[in-house]
């Protein structure tokens, strides 16, 4: 028998009901639409009804968020272009070394111009974000998106590239049309350079970006392409490069190092002397595929519904994929508006990735994140480092990656940490969530984790124990652990 | 019962008889008086190493024809054999080939025609390759095969995450600091009831503290990811807590541009390889005798370097093998050729030497598993004698 680390069978008794009450319904929605609940988080969203809400999260640009773009203007790197960053950051860098190199006196370059600061920047947007933004679905697709396409920011020039191509690459593309969003991280520098492209030449290619696209960001692995696909769907994309390579700036395609012989890719033909719309047609070509259809679906559903989708759901979001040219609002609708997206029995069947585990937790007992830095750091212990997953798969969506006691050890001490106020850049204070009179585990584990505790988890908390600690076990028990 | 300490006296035996080559850890362990369990240890190099220029097939002229800037010159390699030569990088490895204790295996990999990482990392570490329904790993299945008692450490992973090849039924634990594994504070009792399991890890490691353990025998462990792991499975080692199976991973093997010959980027990646592989293997000094250590990459890369001076993904690799019992000093495999029509479809090293039989002599004799029925259903391993 496969016994999982925090999963225990009495779980499951959560599935006993074929169907959700309104309470569970909007709890299901804040965990799976949204990273948690706030406390109070459930009452609003059962006050205003739950569709509605869905509604509103799916319109993320009708939602104001102005505390958090003031929250986020501390941050000067994520308003700046990569020409900007590259000039600020990389440029002294380099001056460094070649001052290095030369024997000639080397400038201490202080902590805050440091290139490093660029990666911290971001994470802590993300932080923020997924913490506090009031538009969460559109920080939960955020994530979904930025790791479908993900990009490692320490490879190279990508890490002054990472900036934009989040902000002005993925954020822009997010609810408009799949293929628009694939063109822009086609012609974006991070992936061009990420994946090797920007260096593919016409008798010299590099087939590291034309196998991705296929695997990954489209068709999905066995979805009907061959090695002489890859081979000549790389010599489709030659000349697709960065405008000036060293410093990552900006698409160019070059003619000159572009592939002008006759192709055929997956049954597309392309006569001797094409250009760039040989790549541009491709892109459609992928974009409209049934199998990506059913590749974006399936991880679509992967995500929001369990890590084994039911393919009535995954069919139905493919149909409605392809039925509108790819749009992702009506795509991501589609797998709301599923009944088995509100089936009882994926009620709590998604154990929670250690960025969903660490935010929601946070968000669960009010907490303020003051400095997103230390958290980001956390995460990266917990094997979910945010920009750091350095295949170009990104990190998994299933329970099976993050089930296991390495990763439980952490969630353990990141929680007995938060609720203790001790873990560093965020302000918690717990016994304020326990009115005087209440009883105090009742409370808290409704308002943590939304509903009863089980036998076994009950078992194992001291009734009399302050609220900390009863707080710190609820939030390191199994039933946290889920979604 | 398989009894360890009768296999040790057998292989000893054996040497005496002058049947096998001489195997510098089974002299050691002869004069030491340290014996455990039988380990092993398995590296994953993820991102596909290029094994060609790992294990150089020196004496091939098509080797040289098809790596016009990244083959490592003749004069560079570090003679193995007269045909098969190390990458100037692996110069920390070279005494132990010589010493009989490492032994190489080329062309080896896994038969499926895959050319993703992911699909390739996945089958290789169900040990179904082209099979995508199992879900556990086949380390995971070994360690369940073997008939001794359940020690709460005995699969260790030394990765963020519990690796597919470790999943399963076997309980197998990791972390990436053993000093760090458990919860500190009063609230470990609590979720030691809720949890059980790897709680039972947790106290064995207190009581046994290997974190305090210093390296032996004038090793030095460089400051990197792998070099922090091998360390800690060394610890795990010598402070007899049990383990049996310890697995960790090393990436950045993924050479698609610029990827140098006898210097640059593989070079510097397969320096710190090297050193940190010596490191342990001088730690565990005499220990070496019971441990097996086993590196293991998806597939290899093309025969011919690409466009950018790297290679793209490819077929057949190499691997390495140290340790008690491994019969060293040479060049496992049968060699299928470097030239146009001996490649797999028409641009790769084809396979001629599955990874599982490797892994199941590994197997057989590190854990005492002699059916390899659940380890790989539906394979018959065809061992190569790579063990004594």
């Amino acid at each position: 028998m496969k016994r999982l680390v925090i999963l225990p069978l009495a779980l499951l008794l959560f599935a006993s009901s074929d169907k959700l009450t309104d309470r569970q319904r909007a709890q299901h929605a804040l965990d799976r639409l949204a990273f948690g609940a706030k406390p109070g988080d459930v009452d609003r969203v059962m006050r205003m009804g739950v569709d509605q809400w869905v509604d509103q999260q799916l319109h993320p640009e009708r939602i104001a968020d102005r505390a958090i773009d003031a929250r986020l203007a501390q941050y000067a790197t994520l308003t700046m272009s990569s020409h900007q960053i590259f000039e600020q950051f990389e440029k002294p860098m380099i001056e460094r070394r070649q001052a290095k190199k030369n024997n000639e006196e080397q400038i201490e370059i202080p902590r805050e111009q440091r290139p490093q600061r660029l990666v911290l920047e971001l994470s802590a947007q993300r932080l923020i974000r997924a913490t506090d933004s009031e538009r969460q679905l559109n920080e939960v697709m955020a994530d979904f998106w930025m790791n479908h396409f993900n990009v490692f920011a320490p490879k190279g020039i990508d890490r002054v590239l990472i900036t934009e191509y989040e902000r002005d690459v993925i954020r822009p593309h997010m609810w408009g049309k799949f293929e628009d969003l694939l063109m822009a991280t086609a012609k974006s520098p991070a992936m061009l350079f990420y994946l090797d492209n920007a260096r593919s030449r016409g008798g010299a290619i590099n087939e590291n970006y034309a196998r991705e696209i296929m695997e990954l960001h489209t068709l999905g692995v066995d979805g009907g392409y061959t090695q002489k696909d890859v081979t000549e769907l790389a010599r489709v994309f030659t000349g697709w490069s960065i405008a000036r390579p060293n410093e990552g700036e900006g698409f160019k395609f070059r003619p000159f190092v572009h592939d002008r012989g006759a192709k055929s890719v997956l049954g597309v033909r392309f006569a001797a002397g094409g250009g760039i719309e040989e790549g541009e047609r491709m892109i459609h070509v992928l974009a409209t595929h049934p199998s990506t259809a059913h590749h974006i679906a399936y991880k679509l559903c992967q995500r929001l519904i369990a890590d084994e989708p039911p393919a009535s759901a995954v069919d139905r979001v493919a149909k409605t994929f392809l039925a509108t040219n790819g749009d992702l609002r009506r795509t991501v609708k589609a797998v709301i508006d599923s009944p088995e997206f509100w089936d009882a029995k994926y009620y709590r069947a998604k154990v929670k990735s250690p960025f969903e585990y660490a935010v929601s937790a946070i968000r669960a007992v009010g907490g303020q994140l003051e400095d997103p830095v230390p958290l980001a750091r956390q995460l990266q212990q917990m094997g979910e480092g945010l920009y750091l997953s350095q295949p170009p798969t990104g990190y998994a969506d299933t329970a099976q990656a993050w089930n296991n006691s390495g990763g439980l050890m952490a969630r353990l001490n990141f929680a007995v940490a938060l609720v203790e106020n001790k873990m560093p850049g965020v302000h918690t204070n717990v016994a304020r969530l326990v009115p005087p009179d209440g009883d105090a585990l009742d409370t808290l584990a409704l308002q943590l984790t939304g509903s009863e505790l089980s036998k076994e988890t009950r078992k194992a908390i001291d009734p009399h124990a302050s609220v900390e600690t009863m707080a710190g076990l609820i939030l390191g028990s199994p039933e946290f652990q889920r979604q | 019962m398989f009894d360890r300490r009768v296999f040790l006296k057998a292989s000893g035996l054996a040497l005496v008889g002058g049947a096998l080559v001489p195997n510098v850890f089974v002299k050691m362990a002869n004069a030491s008086t340290t014996k455990g369990r039988k380990v092993l240890v398995a590296i994953f190099q993820r991102g596909a190493v290029d094994g060609l220029n790992v294990v150089v097939p020196y004496g091939e002229q098509a080797y040289y024809a098809a790596r016009p800037s990244i083959a490592i010159p003749r004069d560079r390699v570090i003679d193995l054999d007269g045909f098969f030569g190390f990458h100037p990088s692996l110069q920390p490895l070279a005494p132990y080939f010589k010493e009989k204790s490492l032994a190489v295996v080329h062309a080896a990999g896994s038969p499926d025609a895959t050319r993703s990482h992911f699909d390739a990392q996945d089958f290789m570490e169900c040990g179904t390759p082209g099979v995508k329904s199992t879900d556990d790993g086949f380390l995971a299945r070994a360690v369940m095969a073997e008939k001794s008692a359940a020690a709460p450490l005995r699969a260790v992973s030394l990765t963020p995450a519990l690796p597919r090849i470790l999943s399963g039924a076997a309980n197998a634990v990791n972390m990436t600091d053993i000093s760090r594994f458990g919860v500190r504070g009063a609230e470990s009792p609590a979720f030691a009831a809720m949890y059980g399991g790897a709680f039972e890890a947790v106290k064995i490691l207190k009581s046994a503290d290997p974190a305090k353990l210093q390296p032996d025998n004038g090793a030095a462990y460089a400051n990197n990811p792998l070099a922090g792991s091998l360390k800690q499975i060394a610890q795990l080692i010598k402070a007899n807590v049990g383990l049996e199976v310890a697995f960790t991973d090393v990436s950045g093997w993924d050479t698609h541009a610029g990827e140098g010959g006898a210097e640059g980027q593989l070079a510097n990646n397969l320096r710190n390889f090297s050193e940190a592989i010596a490191a342990f293997i001088r730690d565990l000094g005499s220990r070496m005798s019971d441990v097996v250590l086993v590196t293991m990459s998806e597939f290899g890369r093309t025969v011919h370097e690409n466009g950018n001076r790297g290679t793209d993904h490819g077929h057949a690799n190499v691997m390495l093998i140290a340790g008690g019992g491994v019969k060293g000093g040479k060049v496992y495999g049968t060699w299928p050729g470097l030239s146009e029509n001996r490649l797999y479809e028409n641009r790769d090293l084809a396979v001629t030497t599955d990874f599982r039989d490797i892994f199941a002599e590994l197997i057989a004799k590190q854990l005492g598993v002699t059916s390899m029925k659940s380890v790989f259903p539906n394979y018959v391993p065809n061992l190569r004698g790579v063990m004594a």
